[in-house]
This record gives C-alpha cells, structure tokens and sequence, in this order.
C-alpha cells in the first residue's frame, strides 16, 4: 500500500485477525470490497482493493488481501452521514456500491479524536465497492445501527462495581475515588440497588434491550433467591408480620415468574403450602358433595387447576397440601386405598356410615340372590364406579362382604361364611341373615 | 327341597357364589376352607371315593344350578389343606392326583383288625383282594375300599406284628397271615 496517512492503522495479530479493543465485537463481515474515494474530493487517498471489509461495534476495518500483515480502520465516530442506497439503471450493470461520509482534517487524515478540538475539517466520501457475493444491504443496515449504538462511547466511562473489583488502586480509571469504608459498602449498594432498578426499567421498556438484558434478569432473580434463602434460615422464629408478608409477596411474585421458591418446598408447613392447603379444603367441598363424599385425587387436580386458571399447582404441592390437613382442623381428609388409589374423602362420610349404606344395599332381595357390582354400589351411593369398587374392597376386608368373580363379572354379597356353623352343615337358623338368603335364593327356583 | 349331588344331600350354602371363589380375605378364607374340607370328605366318604384327579371333572367342584365351578388354584388350595390335616396325600409332584383318606390309615388299620374278630379270621391267610373284594368284606367299608390304601393300613398292621404280608401264587396279588 503507498503511504498514506488517510485511515487509521488497525493492529492485527499473526494469523491476520483484527486485534480488538475492549468491548468491541464483529458484527458483519464482506468479503472482496474495494474502497474509493468520489472523484471530486479534493481530499483523496489511493484506492484499497480486494480486502475483507469488517464492521465492528466501534469500526469499520480493512484487510487486505494480498498483505494481510497490515489493516486500517475507520473508526465510526467519524461517520457523519450515511448515504442511502439508491438503485439506478447503471447499478443493474456495475457492482453493488454504497457510500458514507466522514470527516478528515487539512492534513488528510481521517479525524481520530474528539472532533470538538480540530478546525478546518472537511467532508470526505468514502464508496465501497462489493466485487464479492456478500449481503451488503445487511451490512448496511447493521452499520447504520452500529454507528447509532455509539459503543465507542461507553468504553472510556464504564465503572460499575464489577469493573472496578479489577483496579487495585484507590482511583480507578476514571479518576473516581473508589468505594471504601462502610460508607463506601453503603454507597456500593445504594449504587447497585439503583443500577438495578434502571436495568428492569431498561428491561421492560425495550424487548430488544431485553434480550440483551436477559443474562443480567437472570443473574438478578438468582440474587433475590439467594438473599431470601439466607434470610430464612437466619431469621429467627419472631419475625414481624410486615416482613413476612413483604416475603410472601416476593415468594409469589417468584413463584408466578416460574421461579420455584426454595423456602417454601424446604421449611415445613411454609406459608405457601399452609395457604395452599386452606384454599384447597375450601374448594373442594363443592365437588365432594356433588360427588357423595370421596374424589379421586386426580380429578381433584384437575379440577383444582382448572379453577385457578394460572399459577397452576404441581402435582407435588397437591399432595403436600393434603397431607397438611392432618394439622388444620378442616372437614375433609387424605386417605390413601390399599390399591394404591388416593382420594379425598369428606370427614362425614366415614367408613360406617357407608358400610351402614352397603349393608341396607345388600341384603335386599335382589341383591341376596344376585350380588352387587361396583356400578350398582355406585348408582346407591351416588359416587363414581372406581370409588365404589374401594368402597367394596375395603367393606371386604372388615368381613362384611364376599367376592364373587365368574364370567358374569365381579360381584359382592353379604358374608353368610360367619353364619355358617360347621358341627352342623345343614343348620340354618330361623332367624338372621343366613336363613333370609335362603329364603331369598329358594323363591328364584 | 334338599338339592342332591347323586345321592348326596347338599346343604344351603352349595348354592352360595361366593363359596366357589377364592376368598383373599383371611378369616373368610379360614371359613371357608373349613367348609369344603369337611364337605369333601363326607362327599367321599359317602359316595366311596378314595382318588380326586384335578385334571377331571370332579362333581362336587361345580354347581350347575348357579353356575359357578372352583378354579384350579381352589381346588388345590382346598386338597393341599386336606393334606395338611392328614386326611388326604398327594400322589405326585405336580398336586394333579390327590388320595383322599375320609379314614385315616391308622383308622383302617382298626377297622381290618374289626373285621379280623368279628369273622374269626385270627389265623387265617386270606389274599389282599379277597380282603377287598371277597364275600367277607361285603357290606363293611373295607368292600371296594382302594388298595393303595389297604396296602398302607396293611403295612402299618404288619409294623406292629398283627399281620404278615407275602407274595402271593399269581403275580399281582399278595398273600396276609394275620396273627391278630
């Protein structure tokens, strides 16, 4: 390359990538660009050719092809105006161009400091020429918003806390006094507390922003995890209720992010599932009522879910908040079947009254000579099919009943093994069950 | 009206469904073993069935009228508690063959001996089938009786010195000398 002072020399290591400043990132890249000047300038430079032409946060850059060892730069801050692309008939026959303009001091330098200080500046058009294949409206449109991003202009003033943990010494580079003392700590804090309110503000404001900001949100709910998960474990049990209840809305607020609050699933009888667990004994009398006084667990969370419309509960929680009524002193309980089948059953319909129920059932004629199936226990008690079958299992198992199982299905009938004497086999007394059901089954034939 | 199986008067609860299923629960279960141990063995006794062969159909085992049969693992959950008792032996390894001893073998031992007195046979030689199907033995239970099981009350007689058992002039028969 003739000498030439225009650009801004770029450093670049030995395998002939672009050195990078701190902070700068590549964001797109055209391969085999030309850069001229426009004829009439009388600033000019000698045409670059054949060279990758990168765009950078903070520059534009030029590698040339066949010497790869040297790099210039434009730095953005330079740019004072983009030109738009027009097309035009003669673009349909000559490589794609787009131009851009910077400013260059006397001396024909590209300006590479605070344009405030120089005079006798002049505008320069800068043309770049695409011979190669690239998508050069897309590194158009990415320049104009990198030039708009002005990231060059954060780099020098960067101090947060997390930067500042890297100078040693009590200024930092700024010229800032660093933060020492607890007064200092306290300024730390206030400082981070007031970050973190610009960041959420930022955040919520701008759904780009927010992509960006997702990292830091995500640091952020940790955070909060973290100091409420200290919190109760150093909190003594005498907290006021304004902290709890400040606690609780954070652990909600958590909850309805997706966030799962450790303090709740690890502490017993946390507030979380205690509330839960009153709610739930409120909800579900309806429906147990409606369904005679036992529910499979399952269909209680459904139902349950499906009220709540949002802030859905995990099968997890159902089941601790169950587990929970032991402790409350609320009309409905957990019983789990020796099947394995759990439900929930309305204290008033306890096991006698249903026995009670099944016994009247029967021992009527009909069921004497026949039986009962779970359906037809069911139907008399005005519950689901799948409760009556425990309903029946469990009646078994206490003796009040017998299984009968034969192509016609599974039956029960009353238990007449207990009324049965065995020193006499043929003995039927006048009275009892025994001597009912051979009336019973005798009128049948 | 009595239902019958044959001559064999059935009682109430033959009629029962329940009695022809398994019952898990325990005490039922109990009662209800109890009921066909005794209602097979006085069957048996009556009717002079000495052998139940599972693989067979076996009339006590199905009732018709409500159309219930026991299934295979009642009907040997019923035998096996036979056999516990001593009133019943397994003739195999399989539990398909079952012997039914409505007498014990110590309580046909003392019927023979019965027999013995009664028709002064103390010195007499008599062969094993003419004790079983001879004209002495009829009308007494030891007439048509199994020979498996004549031969195992025989032994234990011939154990204590009441009888000597010996090979006989035909091949298949046995010869026993009583010294009662």
């Amino acid at each position: 390359m003739a000498s030439n002072n225009f650009f801004v020399p770029a450093s670049v290591t030995s395998s002939g990538r672009p050195v990078l400043v701190p902070n700068e990132v590549e964001c797109n890249l055209l391969s085999n660009v030309d850069i001229e000047h426009d004829q009439d300038d009388a600033v000019s430079f000698p045409p670059l050719k054949s060279g990758h032409f990168i765009l950078t946060t903070h520059r534009l850059l030029f590698l040339s092809s066949s010497c790869s060892s040297t790099a210039v730069a434009i730095p953005l801050s330079v740019i004072t105006h983009i030109f738009s692309s027009k097309r035009s008939l003669k673009s349909v026959f000559h490589s794609p161009r787009f131009r851009f303009q910077v400013s260059a001091t006397p001396d024909n330098r590209i300006l590479d400091s605070d344009p405030g200080r120089v005079t006798g500046l002049r505008s320069v058009v800068i043309t770049v020429v695409v011979r190669g294949k690239g998508d050069w409206e897309l590194f158009l449109s990415k320049m104009w918003e990198c030039w708009r991003g002005r990231a060059w202009e954060t780099t020098p003033s960067e101090t947060g806390p997390a930067s500042a943990s890297a100078s040693a010494s009590l200024y930092a580079s700024d010229g800032l006094v660093r933060m020492v003392g607890v007064g200092g700590l306290l300024r730390k804090e206030q400082e981070m507390w007031e970050s973190t309110d610009r960041s959420l503000q930022e955040a919520f404001q701008d759904l780009n922003a927010l992509m960006n900001k997702a990292k830091e949100m995500v640091m952020l709910a940790e955070k909060m995890r973290q100091k409420l998960l200290a919190g109760s474990s150093s909190q003594s049990n005498s907290a006021n209720d304004e902290e709890l209840g400040s606690k609780e809305e954070m652990q909600d607020w958590l909850l309805s992010v997706g966030i799962v609050s450790p303090v709740t699933k690890e502490s017993a009888g946390a507030l979380y599932h205690q509330q839960l667990s009153r709610q739930l004994a409120d909800f579900v009398k309806i429906p147990l009522e409606r369904a005679g006084g036992m529910i499979n667990l399952i269909d209680v969370y459904c139902l349950f879910n499906r009220a709540r419309g949002t802030a859905l509960i995990s099968p997890d929680d159902l089941s601790q908040a169950c587990s929970l009524w032991e402790k409350f002193d609320v009309p409905v309980m957990l019983r789990k079947f020796d099947s394995g089948v759990m439900v929930i059953q309305s204290k008033s319909h306890s096991d006698e009254e249903v026995f009670g129920r099944l016994r009247a059932l029967v021992t009527k004629p009909e069921a004497l000579r026949h039986g009962i199936s779970a359906s037809d226990a069911a139907m008399t008690l005005g519950i689901a099919p799948a409760m009556a079958k425990e309903h029946l299992l469990t009646a078994e198992g206490k003796g009040l009943l017998c299984r009968d199982i034969s192509p016609d299905g599974f039956r029960f009938y009353i238990n007449l093994f207990s009324e049965i004497i065995l020193d006499d086999l043929f003995l039927v007394k006048d009275y009892g069950i025994y001597s009912t059901w051979v009336k019973a089954s005798s009128a049948s034939g | 009206m009595m239902q019958k199986l044959g001559d064999f008067k059935l009682p109430a609860f033959f009629n029962y469904p329940p009695y022809f299923t398994l019952q898990p629960v325990r005490d039922t279960r109990e009662k209800q073993i109890q009921l066909w141990k005794e209602l097979i063995l006085d069957y048996c006794r009556t009717q002079k069935v000495f052998l139940i062969l599972l693989e067979e159909e076996f009339p006590l085992f199905s009732n018709p009228v409500i159309e219930r049969s026991l299934n295979n693992e009642a009907r040997e959950t019923f035998l096996s508690a036979l056999v516990s008792e001593g009133r019943a032996e397994w003739l195999d390894k399989g539990h398909r063959k079952c012997l039914i001893l409505w007498h014990r073998i110590q309580d046909w031992a003392d019927i023979i001996l019965g027999f013995v007195k009664d028709n002064g046979l103390e010195d007499s030689v008599m062969t094993v089938e003419e004790i079983r199907l001879g004209i002495e033995s009829r009308g007494t239970e030891l007439h048509g009786m199994d020979r498996t099981i004549l031969m195992r009350a025989l032994k234990l007689l011939e154990h204590k010195g009441k009888v000597a058992i010996f090979k006989g002039t035909s091949a298949d028969d046995e010869g026993v000398k009583f010294s009662v």
